[in-house]
């Protein structure tokens, strides 16, 4: 599904990443494992088209994202790759539908209203449809962040550290979530944490090192 | 969902800071077009109330005197002129029509205005009701005074002497007018004056010779005694205009005044005070748009992570730009809207409320062209005010600021 070869990002000439060759099949659920400083969120970024490695060749779907004039690599990003952050970033001053719609019109797809409520009902989210962000708690917020994620059927679907702030119960809920979305619309699922107890629940797992 | 529900939702986000600014630029704007209705419309009601008037010849004294009294009505006359001396001058050949005026009293402060029919006729008045005045002491009603005083036909009243406006004036208790007519609004001065036989205005003021029979008041009076205030003259030729005032100034006791001069002289003095009230509803607008410019600069500073999760939900760097600059147009927009509104509304105030400006008939229903320059001067003010918050919005770096959060 995707294909990275010899990347390397450094910040300010400090290498922070180095990913010599990783090959994922479509479909597949992969995490990605590490220390804090080892590059995760770094790799991520560069998953999601939104950051150039200084160096290697990325390929998803089939399209060498290296090579995509930066206006198809906003429309390749938009409707190909579905990412929930770590601090989930829902546009506070729109609605929950309203913010699923705009990554529907930002993708640059028609505004699907009936779409959209299915996603929300999927994530057991429909009731808050018409709320703002600030009026759910942070469980609602990250159902709504993963239905922002997955509403435009994404080939790929990423998430930074997205079991950080939770007990365990809403821990194995939060992961469920994201397996079964991923699941829903055949997206390969790539989780990015440091969580020591979401170790086991994958078998597919890029562990990367800290660097020195 | 769109790039203007998106910078309507932010601003909505922001109601309170939305408000000031919009009302900052509507103030701005509002004073522009209230001095841009007022001041068209005087100019207007001025021009037409001069218009085919080429001279006025008075007393001698300050020729914008002269015009303000006897053309509009406003200012009090320099004086009297003789009644031979404008007969004398009524057949100059340079002169081709003169229309006399004589100005004494007022009725409820509306001036009595001795004069020949030629008067109604050159500013286009038309009987709405009775006939013209005949003898002495006869009266036509100006369309306002009529609405006002509720005089009808046949009604009477009596003249108050002065020009109106004075507590206590001495009221001219033997001679009683007779109202004959009622006028349609012209649009003109005509609408605010009574209108009367100059033979009326003499008959009221000659009272050592105690003239009983006022209907023969012109036989009775003798030549050298008649008195007028003014005379509105239409010149033979163009020529005229480089010989007839200096003649005029140089042989007789007598003041000739252009209209067209005075005004252009009355409009630059009022300019003056015109440009410094624009200039200062400019410094509101150039407020107004610093304001806008420190609200989109704070609301880029707080929506830093937003523009990032819109990039990465695969908005392009122009859209962004887009959305800052259309949240600074929207808000130029409503405040554009809101000040005209704002300022038609102060402009039909002022009509009403005001007794000068009622005098000019000042209305604020009315659309001027100039208007969409205004218009454009607020979008113009919202755009450049977002030009930097929406350059930033461009260059936002995504990956550096959702790393950061």
């Amino acid at each position: 599904m995707f294909d990275l070869r010899n990347v390397r990002h450094a910040y300010d000439g400090a290498e922070v990443l180095k990913v010599a060759s990783w090959q994922v099949e479509q479909g597949s659920q992969w995490l990605v494992l590490g220390p804090s400083g080892s590059g995760k969120t770094t790799l991520l970024h560069i998953l999601a088209g939104i950051l150039k490695p200084t160096a290697g060749s990325i390929s998803i779907a089939g399209e060498g994202l290296t090579a995509l004039e930066p206006a198809e690599l906003d429309r390749f990003r938009g409707r190909h790759i579905g990412i929930v952050l770590q601090r989930l970033h829902l546009i506070p001053s729109l609605t929950v539908v309203n913010n699923l719609l705009l990554a529907q019109y930002l993708a640059g797809l028609t505004q699907d209203g009936a779409r959209v409520r299915e996603v929300l009902a999927s994530l057991d989210v429909a009731d808050k449809a018409r709320a703002y962000p600030h009026e759910l708690s942070f469980g609602q917020a990250q159902r709504v962040a993963v239905a922002r994620a997955v509403v435009n059927r994404p080939k790929l679907l990423l998430a930074d550290e997205p079991t950080s702030n939770l007990d365990d119960a809403r821990c194995a809920q939060a992961f469920e979530l994201l397996e079964s979305q991923a699941r829903a619309c055949g997206a390969t699922l790539v989780i990015a944490t440091h969580d020591q107890r979401v170790k086991a629940r994958m078998s597919n797992r890029y562990e990367l090192k800290e660097q020195p | 969902m769109n790039l203007a529900t998106v910078s309507f939702a932010y601003l909505r986000a922001r109601a309170l800071n939305t408000t000031l600014n919009v009302l900052l630029l509507a103030l701005g704007i509002a004073t522009i077009t209230l001095l841009l209705l007022a001041t068209a419309q005087l100019e207007e009601r001025m021009q037409r109330d001069a218009r085919g008037i080429d001279l006025v010849v008075g007393a001698k004294g300050s020729p914008m005197q002269i015009i303000l009294s006897s053309i509009y009505q406003l200012d009090v006359p320099t004086g009297n002129i003789s009644w031979k001396q404008a007969q004398e001058l009524a057949r100059h050949r340079m002169v081709k029509k003169v229309i006399p005026l004589a100005l004494a009293d007022n009725y409820r402060g509306f001036r009595i205005v001795g004069t020949n029919h030629d008067y109604l006729e050159h500013y286009g008045g038309r009987l709405a009701q009775g006939r013209l005045w005949k003898a002495p002491l006869e009266a036509v009603l100006g369309a306002e005074i009529a609405a006002q005083s509720g005089l009808a036909v046949g009604a009477t009243f009596i003249g108050a002497h002065g020009m109106g406006g004075g507590e206590g004036e001495h009221m001219h208790e033997s001679y009683t007018y007779r109202v004959v007519g009622l006028l349609a609004p012209t649009g003109t001065v005509v609408d605010r004056v009574v209108l009367t036989d100059v033979a009326s205005v003499w008959a009221v003021h000659a009272d050592q010779y105690d003239i009983k029979d006022v209907a023969r008041v012109a036989e009775l009076l003798p030549d050298d005694e008649k008195e007028l205030t003014s005379l509105l003259i239409q010149y033979a030729s163009p020529l005229a205009v480089a010989t007839l005032p200096r003649y005029i100034n140089q042989n007789s006791e007598m003041q000739a005044a252009s209209p067209a001069y005075e005004t252009a002289r009355l409009f630059t003095i009022i300019g003056v005070g015109v440009d410094v009230l624009r200039g200062f509803a400019l410094v509101l607008i150039i407020a107004a748009g610093l304001s806008v410019f420190i609200a989109l600069y704070n609301a880029l500073l707080e929506r830093r992570y937003d523009l990032a999760v819109m990039r990465a939900l695969g908005a392009g760097p122009g859209k962004l730009m887009a959305l800052m600059l259309f949240e600074g147009a929207m808000l130029a927009g409503f405040g554009a809207a809101l000040g005209l509104a704002l300022g038609h509304g102060l402009t039909e105030l002022l009509g009403v409320a005001f007794k000068a400006a009622k005098q000019v008939a000042v209305t604020g229903w009315v659309w001027m062209n100039a208007e969409l320059w205004l218009i454009v001067l607020a979008l113009g003010v919202g755009i450049v005010a977002a030009l930097l918050p929406a350059w930033r919005a461009y260059r936002t770096d995504i990956a550096g600021t959702l790393a950061r959060g």
